[in-house]
């Protein structure tokens, strides 16, 4: 019956993209936004980044987290520590940060792997069978004794892994990076800088999940807040560890890297990814554990999986706004990562509307245009006025429209590719949740 | 249990283990007293209970509105700190004593929480919970700020001028300040004014059925929204005594004195169970003991105060994860 085929949504969509990469590019080359604009343009784009990653997290798998910030100081510092070196030459060798945080995540992961092979079953059977009758405390201590020697043997494991690979990983940058001309040696190494404060991130977020995520709604939210707090706190007194990090002085000349053209770069791919993401078989499993949790278990769905999943993924997408936020501004300071500016990727995702992509989008654009544009609005004398006007319109909104700017509706190849499973608006499937639990 | 052969070794692994962690405890425990000095402890225990109490008034306040309207109210922190600034200038300008300033400070922040309440939490009753907790973050930014603009409280730190002298009892080389014996004294009266409140009285019965369930309860005939109306203004006049008491024991004010306190105590609240007023109380006195133990005996304390505060939060999630007090939640289907 169709005769006439629509246009495929990824054209439009890519031809939008486009049009608004080519837009802001041609209007920065040729000066007709001044720097501040397009520094404004550029922290839109990053607070983008960050707040679709919080909402796989609460959006798409219903984990109430209010720590994304941690995740976001993470891959800050991570990334800045690896190009700072680059350009400062700090340490007598050269890419000791960035081949001892790639080492470090890969020894984890080693670790991780290790105790996932482990066969605790055989282990309880033999415990059992040597311990015989011995009941009570010293049953229990000598269990734990025992596992805490293996345990030990496996960090020994971890640890000589990581050191080896990180000699064999210097040796090897030390060797390809200078080799390089230095415009791209420049790019890589901003890439691996990004790629490994992501990673650190999402290995933080998969630690930190794997015994916060079974809580229930709100006391995960305080739990994460509480990380939150503590990566503030390490951060503020960093510098007892790493003098590079200045602590509470905050960290400065970290190389100004960031233009638009890496944060569209890299948040056209992330949005990529997170859209294949959540339409695969993966996302519909992370999409079920929000509407119900016990209905996806029957089904046969892993909810720790996928939670940790989803915790994972959206610690790296805060883990690369950071890099990118770092490598914008080129310095640091522990107090840009507050948990009150932690509130801001929520306030994000809630008013672009829980679980939209295009939502998300939108909404940190709308947002940053709020904030900054508050700024040259107001007269002067008038500025300290700019967080009284703003809560006062995020009120109203709130008031106004309390499923967020667009609901869960998305636009164009976002849009999902089959038809929608359920009418039923999804933030009323995370607000049934919460009042099962009352 | 007869003793075998093959159990032997095993058993004097066992003992030695024992021997060895009795030792550590008592040689640690020693070696902070010789360190320090025994007197040093109760003092640092006094201080932290000090701190402790102030935490469990603005704690009640949180717990007491998250167990009838399921809400975080963020903007709380900002009443207590309204609560602090109205004492001040009930003071300074009125030249109050400290019991009507502190009433003062009591009525402004009860009035200014029905406020809240009615005109920012009211209409969202039964809108999806995060945009109720949206809504508290913007009324607290906005608290915060407005307050901050020169025609308000002025952005700038005040100096808190106490209504009373400082009289300090050295009791066997501890030293006790008026001031702690002021704060314990009214938190306690506070505290059993609330309990009585809460258990023996028709009003209290009925915020008890609130909160258990809050269908149930109206078709009993309980008039939910001024039960809820009523729960926001007891929060808040202890959070304006709360405000009182912190401004006298540390005596430096600012539109943005609120946050971390506020933001310990809600976590002391959750620590405790919450919804769950006698674990507020705990939560609370824990809370305010590790951070002055810290300060006190953790090298470089004073600067990883909040660490130690925030880990002992996730170490007793992991370990429980309703918080001390708190009942487990029963999944239902």
């Amino acid at each position: 019956m169709q005769t006439l085929r629509r246009i495929p949504t990824w054209i439009s969509t890519l031809l939008v993209a486009l049009f608004l990469f080519v837009f802001v590019y041609v209007a920065n080359a040729n000066g007709w936004i001044t720097p501040y604009v397009y520094n404004v343009i550029q922290l839109a784009g990053i607070s983008a980044i960050s707040a679709l990653g919080l909402n796989l997290i609460y959006g798409f798998n219903g984990q109430f987290s209010l720590g994304h910030i941690g995740f976001y100081a993470i891959g800050a510092y991570s990334s800045a520590l690896i190009t700072k070196e680059f350009t400062s030459r700090w340490s007598g060798t050269q890419f000791s940060a960035l081949s001892w945080i790639i080492a470090g995540i890969l020894g984890v992961i080693l670790v991780i792997l290790v105790i996932k092979r482990l066969r605790f079953d055989q282990i309880k059977k033999w415990l059992n069978s040597t311990l015989g009758e011995l009941k009570g405390f010293e049953r229990w201590i000598l269990i734990s004794l025992i596992l805490l020697v293996i345990a030990a043997v496996i960090i020994v494991l971890g640890v000589a892994a990581s050191w080896v690979l990180q000699k064999g990983l210097q040796a090897l940058f030390d060797l390809l990076i200078p080799a390089l001309p230095e415009a791209i040696g420049k790019n890589v190494l901003m890439l691996l800088a990004l790629l490994a404060g992501g990673s650190l991130a999402a290995l933080v977020a998969y630690l930190v999940g794997l015994p916060l995520l079974r809580l229930n709604s709100d006391y995960f939210g305080i739990a994460t807040l509480g990380f939150a707090i503590v990566v503030y706190t390490l951060l503020q007194n960093s510098d007892l560890v790493i003098a590079t990090m200045k602590g509470a002085r905050g960290m400065v000349e970290i190389p100004r890297w960031t233009n638009w053209v890496w944060v569209a770069a890299v948040l056209s791919v992330l949005v990529f990814l997170l859209r294949n993401l959540v339409y695969s078989s993966y996302g519909r499993a992370i999409v079920s554990v929000r509407e119900d949790e016990i209905a996806a278990k029957t089904m046969g769905i892993d909810i720790v999986q996928s939670k940790t999943l989803a915790f994972a993924i959206g610690g790296f997408y805060a883990g690369i706004a950071g890099g990118l936020y770092a490598h914008l501004v080129g310095f640091l300071h522990p107090s840009t990562f507050d948990f009150v500016r932690g509130f801001d990727p929520l306030i994000i995702i809630v008013f672009g509307g829980l679980g939209s992509m295009t939502g998300t989008l939108v909404a940190s654009a709308l947002f940053s245009a709020i904030i900054e544009g508050l700024r040259v609005i107001l007269p002067q004398g008038f500025e300290d006025w700019r967080f009284v006007i703003y809560p006062i319109l995020l009120l109203i909104i709130m008031l106004l429209r309390q499923q967020g700017l667009l609901g869960t509706t998305e636009w164009g190849w976002l849009r999902a590719p089959y038809a929608p499973i359920r009418d039923v608006p999804m933030v009323s499937g995370i607000n049934s949740v919460n009042r099962e639990v009352a | 249990m007869k003793l075998t052969w093959r159990r032997l070794p095993l058993k004097l692994i066992a003992w030695v283990i024992y021997a060895l962690l009795a030792a550590g405890i008592v040689y640690g425990i020693i070696g902070l007293v010789r360190l320090n000095g025994s007197v040093f402890f109760i003092q640092a225990i006094l201080d932290g209970l000090k701190l402790g109490f102030v935490y469990a008034l603005i704690a009640l306040g949180y717990t007491m509105v998250y167990g009838i309207v399921r809400l975080i109210n963020f903007a709380h922190c900002d009443v207590f700190m309204v609560g602090a600034f109205a004492s001040y200038y009930a003071i300074t300008r009125f030249g109050w004593g400290f019991v009507p300033a502190i009433l003062l400070a009591m009525v402004v922040c009860i009035l200014l929480n029905i406020t809240i309440e009615r005109v920012a939490y009211k209409p969202l009753r039964n809108a999806p919970r995060i945009t109720a907790l949206i809504t508290a973050i913007g009324v607290s930014f906005f608290l915060e700020y407005f307050t901050a603009l020169k025609f308000a409280f002025g952005a700038d730190y005040i100096t808190y001028k106490r209504p009373f002298e400082v009289v300090v009892w050295d009791i066997g080389g501890v030293l006790i300040s008026n001031i702690t014996v002021i704060i314990v004294a009214v938190t306690i009266l506070l505290l059993l004014l609330l309990l009585y409140v809460i258990n023996k009285t028709k009003i209290g019965k009925a915020m008890r059925a609130t909160s258990l369930d809050k269908t149930a309860a109206r078709l009993m005939g309980i008039n939910i929204d001024g039960i809820i109306t009523l729960t926001f203004a007891i929060g808040a006049a202890l959070a304006g005594a709360g405000g009182v008491l912190y401004a006298i024991a540390f005596p430096q004010i600012w539109t943005f004195m609120g946050i971390m306190p506020g933001m310990k105590a809600f976590v002391a609240a959750v620590l405790g169970g919450i919804g769950n007023i006698g674990g507020a109380v705990i939560g609370s006195l824990l809370m305010g003991e590790i951070e002055v133990l810290t300060v006190s005996f953790v090298p470089f304390g004073s600067r990883l105060r909040d660490l130690f505060a925030f880990l002992v939060l996730i170490i007793v999630f992991i370990v429980k994860p309703t918080g001390i007090l708190g009942e487990p939640q029963v999944e239902k289907v």
